[in-house]
This record gives C-alpha cells, structure tokens and sequence, in this order.
C-alpha cells in the first residue's frame, strides 16, 4: 500500500529548543483515517504543522505526498500543499473575505473555472449548515460556525489529504456529528487520507481508523 | 463599508502626496511667471557717442534678446522753453545716442556686472546704465523665494516619506495575515501578492482621479484665478493632460513601490 506520510527518525524543534518530537519513526497509509491524541502541549499541532511543510524536521527525514520536506523548494512546497486541506487549530480564516469567499481560496489558487467553483461552494455551504451565512464576514460568526468554515474550505478542492487540528473543539454534538460525517465521506468516497488531531475519538465511527498517542516527544500507535 | 475601509487611508495618503506635489507645481510655475515678469520690466540703458547699429549691439551678448534706440524729444521737449526747431536739431545732433536693451532672461549681479563690462570695451560706448541697486533688491527677494520653494520640496519629500512608511507598517499589519493563509493553501508568490497589488492601484486610480477633479476644479474657479491676477501671475494652474501625467505616475509608482516593499518584507510564519 502506498504511503502518504513516512517519518524516519523525525524530531521537531522550534528555534535551538529542546526537541518537542523526539526522533519517531511512523507511517501512514494512503486513504486511511488516523487520529492523534495526547495531552495539551504535546506536539500535536507542531506534528501537524510539520505535515504541511510550515516547520521544517531538525533531524531525520519527513516524506509527504512523495516529497522530501527536509530540503523542499518553494515552489514544490507550494504544489504539495495545493492538494492538501487544512483545518487549523485556530481556523485562519481571511477576516476581510466574505464566508463564501474564505470557503473558495483553495479552488481560486488550483485554478478552477467560476461554475465549477460556485457550485462546490454551495454544496459545502449547505452540507455545514451555513447557506444562510454566505455573504457574512468570519468574525459576525460563532466560534463554532468559523470552524465549520474552516471545515468547508479544507475540503472544497478535494485534497488528496486532509489534516485537521482538534475540528469539533468548539462544537456543540450536533455540529460535531456534522464534522465528522464529511470526514467519513471524504475519505470513503474520494479515498482522501484524513489525519486529525483530537481530544476525543467519537464512540460511532463508521470507518476502521488508526490511532496515534504522543507522548514525551514520542508517537506510540495505540491499535 | 469594509471596502471602503480598506480604500481610505492610503487614499488620504497618495492625495496628500500628490496635493503637495501639483501646489509646488503651482508655486514654481508662479515664480517662472513672475521672474519673466521682471525680465520684461528690466532693461540697461547705453549711452554711445555714434550710433551704433543693432546687430552689433546684440552680438555683445547672447543674454541681449532686444535693442531700441531712445529717442531725445522727450527729455528735449521737457528741456523746451524757447528754442526754435533750428537750435532744436541742433541739440540733438549734439546729443549721444541712447540704447535701451533688454534681456531674455533675468540676469544675477555677475551676468549683469559682466555684461556692463563687455559693453564698455566698444569704443564709443561711454556709459551703462544697470540700474543695479534696484536690480540687486528684487533678484535678493527672488533668491528668498526659491529658497523657500526649496525648503518647500524638501517638506514635501519629508512628508511623504513619513506618510509612506506608516501606510506600510500598517499594511504589513493588514494583508499579512491574509498572505501567510494563501501560503497555506499553495498560493504561489504572485498570486498572494495580486491582491494587494490590485489594492494598491486601485488606490493610486482612486486618489490621482480626486486630485484631477480637485484641481480642475481650482483652475476654473474664479477666487482662486482672481487672486493670481491680482499679482500679476498668469499661469496654468493644472494641465489636464501633463500635470495628470505625472500625479498618476507619482501615484501609481508610490502603491506598487509600497506593495513591493510589503511583498519583500513578508516572513511566513512558522
Ligand atoms: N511557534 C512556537 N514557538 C515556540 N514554541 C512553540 C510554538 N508553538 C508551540 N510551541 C511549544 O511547543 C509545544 C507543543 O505545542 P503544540 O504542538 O501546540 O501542542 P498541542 O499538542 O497542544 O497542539 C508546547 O510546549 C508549546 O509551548
Ligand atoms: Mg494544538
């Protein structure tokens, strides 16, 4: 099976500061579903930041997508993260963008047609329940409809991996439930490999998951 | 409302700009009128035992632009009590000749020292009038003034410098945000920058268009033209075509140097 993410030997550092992951070795499959948890503080994020090349490997070697990110080119860096969607811990939404306009980002920069755009935008509005928001700007909306925001725009270009930092932390069950159906769907019917990152696993998961712990700078798989 | 928002203060602050600029425009044209003002109105008076032709007056110098020779009646007709016509031609025949020229530019006390002395060296050439007293106190109050415009342009220079680096710290503030989360989503370097680009000319069209109404409006208003023409200044206070010219390429060239400087200067963050 092909891999979408090896990790040898990988630590992560910011700055000189002590390594926050510590020399793991990992892999993740192409088209599987992984969580990872672990308490507040660590690394989590900073894994994933390392995922989509925004914090460089100190020492080892880090391959997404087939690219090396250890010594990757700007442009290269830019082509992996055209294909993968991210759902930051903080959204990251653009504040002077409308909602419809922040969910379209990614289709804008891979160059999609206006039609094909509108249309993958208005069915992920409606699958988020924010049809009626559209035209709102980020922050006239609740925390938890920012996240759902953020949901919409990691998907709407059909990434071949979706990384997502803690998605329901501010959702109330119902939401939540929302979030974690359109990851189902993405990853059993587009094959999208989904890694998210969770304080949670939801109990009625409907597709066979991995499961990932880190702790002291150390990734463990839990099954 | 947000739009408009992103639009305002670097509209205020390219319309200062180039307020400042078309003014100093506006001053240098005024002080360019007023010295061929004075240019017309200053003339030297040579006196010469024979009659001397034209042309050999202008070839003295080529600061010389007109000669005209003065004729005596009316000292003689101010002289006159009781002469006949006989004695009368006489007396001017006596006379020497008088020139008066004039030069096609106003000249400083050394070009006029220097061409009193050139003059001289004709043989029957035995006086020049420079009237440099007078001269020497209008050409000081014109010093004054260009030194004032100077002063004005190096205020303006100022200004806009300071106007310009706040725009861009608060610019870096505004649309790094939004460039970093392009960067995110594999935005290459153009793309995240266009924005801010299309931004920046908007506002450079934006504010050279409210200058060009502005002062096609000054020019045409009666108040202002009243008061030129109470001084004697006959100017062109805003040319639609070259003075738009320049404000919207001062414009123009200010937003993309500032998007520039805010392109070069991004870091992404980690
Ligand atoms: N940008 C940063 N610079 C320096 N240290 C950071 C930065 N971001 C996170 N850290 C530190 O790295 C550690 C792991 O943080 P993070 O990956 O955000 O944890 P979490 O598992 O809660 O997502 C923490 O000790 C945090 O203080
Ligand atoms: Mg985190």
């Amino acid at each position: 099976m092909d891999k979408v993410v090896i990790a040898e030997d990988l630590s992560l550092s910011y700055s000189s500061e002590e390594a926050i992951i510590n020399q793991v070795n990992f892999s993740i499959d192409s088209g599987s579903f992984v969580f990872i948890t672990g308490a507040s503080g660590s690394g989590k994020s900073t894994l994933l930041k390392s995922l989509y090349g925004a914090l460089k490997p100190k020492y080892g070697s880090l391959v997404v997508g087939g690219v090396e990110l250890r010594k990757v080119s700007r442009s290269k860096l830019n082509f992996l993260r055209r294909h993968i969607g991210i759902v930051f811990q903080d959204y990251k939404l653009v504040k002077e963008w409308t909602i419809e306009k922040n969910i379209m980002l990614p289709l804008i920069i891979n160059g999609y047609g206006k039609d094909v755009t509108q249309k993958q935008v208005d069915s992920l509005l409606k699958h988020v329940r924010l049809t009626h928001q559209a035209g709102k700007y980020p922050l006239e909306l609740s925390g938890g409809e920012q996240q759902r925001v953020a949901m919409a725009r990691a998907l709407s270009h059909n990434p071949i991996l979706i990384l997502a930092d803690e998605p329901t932390g501010n959702l109330d069950d119902y939401s939540s439930q929302l979030i974690w159906n359109l990851l189902e769907g993405a990853n059993t019917q587009l094959k999208t490999t989904v890694i998210v990152v969770t304080h949670h696993i939801p109990v009625s998961m409907n597709v066979e998951y991995k499961h990932f712990h880190i702790e002291y700078g150390r990734i463990h798989a839990v099954n | 409302m947000q739009s408009i928002k992103n639009h305002i203060s670097l509209v205020i602050a390219l319309l200062s700009i180039l307020f400042s600029i078309q003014i100093f425009i506006i001053v240098d044209r005024s002080i360019a009128s007023y010295k061929q003002n004075l240019t017309n109105s200053y003339s030297m008076v040579i006196v010469s035992q024979k009659s001397i032709d034209n042309n050999t007056t202008l070839g003295f110098s080529p600061l010389i632009s007109s000669v005209s020779e003065l004729t005596p009646d009316s000292i003689i007709k101010r002289l006159n009590t009781n002469m006949n016509n006989k004695n009368i031609e006489l007396l001017k025949l006596s006379l020497p000749k008088f020139y008066k020229i004039q030069l096609n530019s106003y000249p400083s006390p050394d070009e006029i020292k220097a061409l009193t002395k050139s003059i001289l060296r004709y043989p029957t050439i035995t006086k020049v009038e420079d009237f440099a007293h007078n001269h020497d106190t209008i050409y000081k109050l014109l010093l004054l003034f260009k030194g004032v415009v100077a002063i004005f342009a190096v205020t303006i220079f100022v200004v806009t410098s300071l106007l310009i680096f706040k725009e861009l710290r608060i610019w870096q503030f505004k649309h790094s945000e939004r460039m970093s989360i392009m960067g995110l989503f594999g935005a290459p370097g153009w793309l995240r920058s266009a924005v801010l680009f299309r931004l920046a000319l908007m506002d450079a069209f934006i504010s050279s268009f409210m200058a060009f109404a502005l002062f096609t409006y000054l020019s045409y208003n009666s108040w202002v033209l009243q008061q030129f023409g109470n001084v004697g200044i006959n100017i062109i206070i805003f040319n639609q075509i070259d003075d738009f010219i320049l404000l919207f390429g001062t414009a123009v060239f200010l937003s993309i140097l500032l998007a520039m400087l805010i392109v070069v200067g991004h870091k992404e963050e980690a």
